[in-house]
């Protein structure tokens, strides 16, 4: 970009280039930065104090952007932070907290605060409260009004919506909560450097395994193929993260990625099928928060029946369709997702 | 505002649930954690129902009616989710139906029929959980818990006590009491009252009552609150309230009571005793001010650890069915030649705080407790049922008793009731009776600083004017703490809407339900022959010969002591 159009970026508000960009939220919902910034911003016209929330929990396995992004690009998340903060109004953001999963926790902490102790961002630091997504801490708590809760120091579980965050979030004032990759591209678009690219995560049976920044129109077969991971075997791939991502077959990868960006490759000829139905069932047994019937006792019960030898097929079937139908939240209903597309586009069975 | 259910036309205001709407319109929708009181949970999964453009089910109870919408409440596709729902919340609910109070009244039982759920399809995961028993009063049973959190809501949100709490997550989350030493339940049943499950209920005396009353060596006699035809009334419709009595009486008889009394009677002792108490307390310059009454007993639970320092501040009457309980074993014994110790004395009322204070030693008479035996509304109404006694049919028990309450002891059971009984006695005993307002007229309360739960007035006793007000519901008692050196005299009643919402009440106690309750006691209250504690004669009488044989402080007054 010309150093004139970039002057003239900097003096634009920031919520007419976010919503030129298109920005949406990379925490997996693609919900629209614009929109999201927008309702905090109408909800602050009546209320005197927000909040804001960088969600660094990602609890989805497979997924490892974040940590990616805070040990390579700190300042720019800083500086996301920085331009929504300033948007909203300095004087009307009581506190800013970041939750960073427990991984990487301490690890980039430092870096963080040493871009903090930077001028510019004097005011900033001293309302910011670091917070770790602990071990024990379940998979739901990286889901936002769940996460509300958990600063909040109540049961973590998602909260019925409406009253959505960003007009009664933590403790009841407006909240906005935003992916830490989101802030990256906000500043990225605050400095006119944005150039519709994403992070994706590269995992399973790869040759080159990582995070890769590439454009976000890209299909899995060219992010693969990009990334010299086109595997010389039969293989399949699951697609938005190895829990609640879409399991496909290497004749469908002509589409993009969307939700979190992140593809994990299996060995189609050396996995085990039972094995990896139990994985993905104990995995949300166990990381159920436990709030609806649904989710509570249909993932356990789910879990129990694969351990049995000649379960009931239709028993099996019947709990992913009412997981599907009636769970509470999108957890719930991520479950028969992943199981339905192994069956049908992978064991080519009817479900 | 109209959207369509079931393809028909309907209008709706905004804000308003689908579930409102639906109900409202006549569309039944299956519900087990919704309770129009509490905050919405929508943890059952129930009232899914489809609207049109949605790719999955929605929960009636949650989702806002909108302009427009298409709504179908039942259809093979939502039928299949609810059956689902069902047996897996039955997966949950270890079935101990043989004895269980809610056995005729059980929503689960009525949904598996309505869906055809097949309730034993999974295994009874809870079965090793633990049942929480709470003094005498109440009990949670793990085992039978589906984790809706309506007690949780009960305890935490409704009364602010926070005793109750949710541990784990997925399937090991359970309702436990905390362990927080600085908490104690209260024994208020609010929990009770709300859980559809009959895992928060009260424990039961049943079985005790029912050996009582196959013991042919026992003289088992029956008190009974005089709101009871009320909440009866509720569960055997089509009935009015005057009857409703009589019917009892019958019941009572039939299930095998030996004698029945009315409640009101030591309701009225009560009042009298606290309005000389009032005027006593009034003249005395040095008295502790506010005097606070003592008749619910989960409020005397709450002051015991929670503020013992107000303990000074406490009437020191025994409560009503204490005081007729003392009447019964004593004075009415030794009228009839009967034993005291062959009487089985059980109570029957709207509270669940009651089976608890039932056991305070203080309250032994001869080193025995009183009352034998306390049952809640509930439990009656299961043993009529469990009896098969046809109530409506019954024949009205008319037999006119020496012991009746009058009609101030049946508007006792509202918020505000004690302090009307109280004052109409008191200005009675001052002798200030016809020129006074409060005699005539029922007291002008206003609600204080928007408080919905507190109201307060000003009385004329004795030539000056005292502050009296009336706290209803516990949770409201921290905002009147810090004030109340402004009062006089004050009423409190641990649940909301006082014993016409006590935790021994009939299921469903809703809002709108208690409000007509409370109507209806007012009703009848005035119809009694005998208007106010005052004017009972009978009582009056049982009070002389307490003096005479100088027993006051053995079956009129107690103590209350720090926790």
């Amino acid at each position: 970009m010309p150093k004139k159009l970039r002057k003239k970026n900097k003096r634009r508000n920031i919520l007419e280039l976010i919503t030129e960009a298109g920005l949406v939220g990379r925490g997996g919902a693609s919900f629209p930065v614009a929109k999201k910034w927008k309702l905090v911003k109408e909800a602050l016209k009546t209320r005197k104090v927000a909040y804001i929330v960088v969600n660094g929990a990602e609890g989805e396995p497979g997924v490892e952007k974040d940590a990616y992004i805070l040990k390579n690009y700190p300042e720019e998340v800083i500086n996301g932070v920085y331009l929504a903060n300033q948007f909203l109004g300095n004087q009307k953001i009581k506190k800013i907290y970041f939750f960073l999963n427990h991984s990487y926790w301490e690890k980039y902490l430092v870096q963080l605060q040493k871009v903090l102790s930077q001028r510019k961002y004097q005011s900033l630091a001293k309302k910011i409260i670091f917070t770790a997504k602990s071990k024990d801490l379940l998979y739901i708590s990286g889901e936002e009004t769940a996460l509300l809760n958990y600063l909040e120091g109540r049961k973590i579980e998602p909260r019925l919506k409406p009253p959505y965050p960003t007009e009664q979030g933590l403790f009841n004032a407006p909240t906005l909560v935003n992916n830490v990759e989101t802030f990256h591209d906000v500043s990225l678009v605050g400095r006119g450097k944005f150039d519709d690219k994403r992070f994706y995560s590269i995992n399973g049976a790869v040759r080159q395994r990582g995070v890769f920044r590439l454009p976000a129109t890209l299909t899995i077969e060219d992010v693969l193929r990009q990334t010299d991971n086109i595997p010389d075997f039969p293989f399949f791939v699951q697609v938005g993260g190895e829990a609640a991502g879409e399991v496909l077959n290497s004749d469908q990868l002509e589409r993009p990625i969307e939700d979190a960006g992140a593809i994990t490759v299996y060995d189609l000829e050396h996995t085990d099928k039972n094995k990896l139905l139990s994985h993905w069932l104990n995995f949300f047994a166990a990381q159920s928060c436990g709030n609806c019937v649904t989710c509570r006792e249909g993932t356990y019960r789910l879990a129990e029946l694969v351990k049995q030898k000649n379960h009931d097929q239709k028993v099996f079937t019947d709990l992913l369709t009412n997981l599907a139908e009636s769970s509470f939240c999108a957890l719930g209903r991520s479950l028969p997702f992943t199981i339905k597309s192994y069956y049908i586009n992978i064991l080519k069975k009817k479900i | 505002m109209t959207l369509t259910i079931n393809n028909k036309k309907i209008k709706f205001k905004s804000g308003q649930t689908i579930l409102e709407v639906a109900t409202a319109n006549g569309f039944a929708i299956p519900t087990l954690c919704y309770h129009s009181d509490l905050k919405v949970q929508a943890n059952c999964r129930l009232c899914v129902v489809e609207i049109e453009g949605h790719d999955h089910l929605e929960t009636a109870c949650s989702t806002l009616a909108l302009e427009g919408m298409k709504i179908i409440t039942d259809s093979p596709r939502i039928r299949e989710a609810r059956r689902l729902n069902l047996e897996l919340i039955f997966s949950e609910h270890e079935e101990k139906c043989v004895d269980c109070l809610r056995r005729f009244d059980c929503d689960l039982l009525k949904y598996a029929r309505e869906y055809q759920a097949n309730i034993s399809r999974f295994t009874d995961r809870k079965k090793k959980r633990k049942t929480y028993c709470f003094s005498k009063a109440v009990e949670i049973d793990g085992g039978q818990c589906i984790d809706c959190k309506a007690c949780l809501e009960a305890c935490q949100t409704v009364q602010k006590i926070n005793y109750l709490e949710i541990r784990g997550s997925g399937v090991d989350q359970e309702i436990v009491p905390t362990e927080d030493r600085d908490r104690a339940c209260i024994y208020c049943g609010q929990c009770t009252l709300y859980c559809p499950a009959a895992s928060a209920q009260e424990q039961s005396a049943v079985a005790a009552v029912e050996a009582a009353l196959a013991d042919k060596q026992k003289i088992v006699i029956a008190q009974f609150a005089p709101s009871l035809s009320i909440s009866l009334r509720e569960e055997f419709s089509s009935l009015n309230s005057e009857n409703c009595e009589g019917k009892i009486k019958s019941a009572l008889k039939q299930l095998g009571f030996d004698y029945v009394f009315d409640t009101g009677f030591g309701t009225d002792i009560a009042s009298m005793l606290a309005a000389e108490e009032l005027l006593k307390r009034l003249k005395d310059k040095q008295a502790v001010f506010p005097l606070i009454t003592s008749s619910c007993p989960a409020w005397i639970s709450y002051v015991e650890f929670y503020h013992p320092e107000l303990l000074p501040h406490l009437s020191t009457i025994r409560s009503p069915h204490i005081q007729s309980a003392g009447m019964i074993k004593t004075y009415w014994a030794k009228k009839n030649n009967l034993n005291p110790r062959n009487i089985v004395l059980v109570s029957i009322g709207p509270c669940t705080a009651e089976k608890h204070e039932s056991i305070r030693p203080e309250l032994f008479v001869n080193g025995r407790p009183l009352l034998d035996q306390v049952l809640t509304i509930r439990e009656l109404v299961f043993l009529i049922k469990k009896n098969r006694l046809d109530f409506s049919k019954l024949p009205k028990n008319d037999s006119a008793d020496l012991f009746n309450g009058s009609g101030a002891a049946v508007i006792y059971g509202t918020p505000g009731g004690i302090m009307e009984s109280v004052l109409h006695t008191a200005t009675a005993l001052s002798g200030a009776q016809k020129k006074n307002k409060i005699s005539n007229n029922r007291l002008e309360f206003k609600t204080v600083r928007g408080l919905t739960g507190f109201k307060e007035a000003v009385v004329n006793l004795q030539g000056k004017r005292w502050r009296v007000g009336v706290v209803n519901g516990i949770a409201n008692i921290e905002y009147v703490l810090p004030h109340l050196k402004k009062y006089h005299y004050l009423e409190v009643r641990s649940c909301p809407d006082a014993c016409v919402g006590g935790g021994g009440q009939v299921i469903p106690t809703t809002k709108e339900i208690k409000k007509k309750r409370m109507a209806e006691l007012y009703r009848i209250g005035k119809k009694r022959s005998i208007r106010w504690a005052s004017e009972n004669k009978a009582m009056l009488a049982y009070y002389n010969w307490v003096k005479e044989h100088k027993l006051e402080k053995k079956l009129l007054y107690t103590k209350f002591k720090r926790i």
